[in-house]
């Protein structure tokens, strides 16, 4: 009978223990605190905490993962923060407040929303300078490019709207309104629609990259929660694009969106006010900052669970992860 | 189950035998849940009506707050699920409690107790027999709360086996002490308003302690007090798979302490049965 209950727990133990992950850098930067926090992802613990400028919020890593580009809203720039080094490098003339940024596929231009002056400025990575301009609505924040690299999308959040912008030509060439406050744009990774957040609307609106038209509008319900809890800002869609992650800011959860019905299947509880999520490269994890409680939740993306919070800096905001 | 065994000295049992009384009493409590469907569904009904129904409605009042063994945010509902499964056992002890009243009032126990095994071995006897039937129950609940995604790590479903066992124990022991001054069936409803309700709500179960200690100082206090807290931790960690020392060392205490005192209770010669006048037991 021992020796049974001894196999039955030992399988049982082997069968609990995970897989070690592999080992990706995740850099969150914390809008109050001035800081980036740098976490291991097999660990899930935080392991850094580097000084930046002031009011860190949209964070990516440059392609080749030298640097993190962050923008410092407060300072009017996007810094450089060498990877290796950990210490700022080099500044990129972006325009006022600076929010939100993203780059074209093959790394070399970056498109910033500057909060404050209605443009997006385009900033040429390699020779670190300012290549153009493009005037949009109010308060410009998402920033989302297609997978071809040929059309760039900037939302406004004032505005409403999201404007659809040539990269050739470097002309709007729609504009679709949405609900209020559009905060995020992401491409399908096909290319075939564009999903954008409304924080004050409470939707997601999905639109047809080609006849710029909005195809269907998310919408969110947690029981127990008012529905102007209920804020989507961040979004993540899996590489095969068959799953969609909705951070929903005060309502403290996650939904889990099937893209092909277009139906939320899940809501995942993770820390207070979630804004900006991302997924290691292995998509084994979906990261969220959840601004209020500052800290950081890690999604099992396999099994749909959380299964960690992680202290970082002060009112965290954006994440990156390093591809290797 | 003993007729033929004649009256000896009780060391002279052997092992074996000891199993055979050990098997009867457990079968007979079996009998009696498998018998009592009431009672099952009761036991049943009770934690999910608070799981479906005060949860629900609590969920938002509560908030967030990570606490071990915890490693992220939890729904209102997974948080009280341990304080639940203690629930379960403390009716279950008290029930257990209760129909060892009948049992004397019906004269059953004179079977039990003119059993020439020793008296603290028959008590413990009865004690795991409750124990084990207090273990159907939780599991019954595990597994409809599953559908409810309370869904703990696949492995605490087995390392919570040990720390339900101890608190088990140490609640059906409680029970066993209390029914030893109890004479009448009907007082079972002083049992629940003296017994059952403060354990259960002065306790971690509905709340964690460092809500209860910005409410009011002293009920957290009392609350750590309360053997009921540590069972409910004891439960609550191992469902993860972790071991909370003090609530271990705590349900043990009690277990050992409830344990003897029930045995003295039960003694005829110097327990609270002889001092009442009940010769029950007597054999």
């Amino acid at each position: 009978m021992q020796a049974v209950v001894s196999a039955v727990l030992g399988v049982a133990i082997v069968a609990g223990l995970s897989v070690p992950a592999h080992s990706y850098t995740a850099y969150i930067s914390n809008e109050k605190g001035n800081t980036i926090t740098v976490v291991d992802t097999d660990k899930l613990q935080a392991v850094r905490t580097i000084k930046v400028g002031q009011r860190p919020r949209g964070i990516e890593l440059t392609k080749d993962g030298n640097y993190v580009l962050v923008a410092v809203g407060d300072d009017d720039t996007i810094q450089m923060v060498d990877t290796k080094s950990g210490e700022v490098v080099s500044t990129l003339p972006s325009g006022p407040d600076p929010e939100l940024f993203t780059q074209d596929p093959a790394g070399n231009l970056l498109y910033v929303a500057n909060e404050n002056d209605n443009t997006v400025t385009i900033i040429d990575l390699q020779k670190r300078a300012r290549v153009g301009e493009v005037q949009v609505g109010v308060e410009p924040e998402g920033m989302g490019i297609s997978p071809d690299g040929k059309t760039l999308v900037a939302t406004s959040e004032t505005t409403n709207m999201a404007h659809f912008i040539d990269l050739d030509t470097r002309k709007i060439v729609a504009n679709v309104l949405v609900d209020a406050r559009p905060r995020f744009a992401a491409f399908k990774p096909d290319g075939s629609e564009l999903w954008v957040s409304s924080e004050v609307g409470g939707t997601v609106s999905i639109i047809d990259p080609h006849s710029h038209q909005v195809i269907k509008k998310i919408t969110f319900a947690i029981p127990g929660l008012r529905s102007e809890a209920i804020q989507p800002v961040g979004i993540s869609i899996t590489r095969d694009g068959k799953t969609a992650f909705v951070a929903l800011g005060p309502a403290n959860r996650v939904a889990v969106v099937d893209t092909g019905t277009h139906e939320v299947t899940k809501y995942l509880l993770v820390g207070q006010r979630v804004w900006h999520t991302a997924f290691t490269p292995d998509e084994r994890y979906l990261l969220t900052t959840n601004g209020v409680s500052n800290d950081i939740s890690v999604i099992d993306v396999g099994s749909l669970k959380v299964i960690k919070s992680i202290q970082v800096g002060e009112l965290p905001w954006g994440v990156t992860i390093s591809q290797k | 189950m003993t007729t033929d065994v004649t009256i000896r000295s009780e060391a002279r049992f052997s092992a074996p035998q000891y199993a055979i009384c050990l098997a009867g009493i457990i079968w007979r409590e079996g009998l009696r849940f498998l018998h009592q469907r009431e009672r099952f569904i009761s036991a049943l009904v009770r934690p999910l009506v608070w799981l479906f129904i005060f949860a629900a409605g609590f969920r938002q009042v509560l908030g967030v707050s990570i606490i071990p063994p915890y490693e992220t945010y939890v729904l209102y509902e997974v948080y009280i699920t341990p304080g639940l499964i203690a629930m379960i056992q403390l009716f279950n002890g008290m029930q257990s409690s209760l129909s060892m009243v009948y049992d004397r009032e019906m004269g059953n126990m004179r079977t039990l107790l003119v059993s020439p095994f020793p008296r603290w071995y028959l008590l413990s006897s009865k004690l795991i027999a409750g124990t084990a039937v207090s273990l159907l129950q939780v599991y019954a609940f595990l597994f409809i709360a599953w559908f409810w995604e309370i869904e703990p790590p696949p492995i605490g479903y087995l390392t919570v086996i040990p720390a339900l066992v101890l608190s088990g124990l140490m609640l059906g022991a409680l029970g066993m002490l209390i029914s030893s001054v109890i004479t009448q069936l009907e007082n079972f409803a002083g049992v629940m308003n003296f017994v059952i309700f403060p354990m259960f709500f002065a306790s971690s179960a509905l709340y964690p302690l460092w809500r209860v200690q910005e409410g009011s100082p002293f009920l957290y206090y009392v609350c750590q007090a309360n053997p009921f807290t540590h069972a409910t931790e004891l439960i609550r960690f191992a469902l993860y798979g972790q071991v909370n020392w003090i609530s271990l060392a705590v349900v043990c205490g009690c277990t050992a302490v409830f344990m003897v005192g029930a045995i003295l209770a039960y003694d005829p010669a110097r327990g609270l049965l002889a001092r009442r006048g009940d010769r029950g037991g007597a054999a």
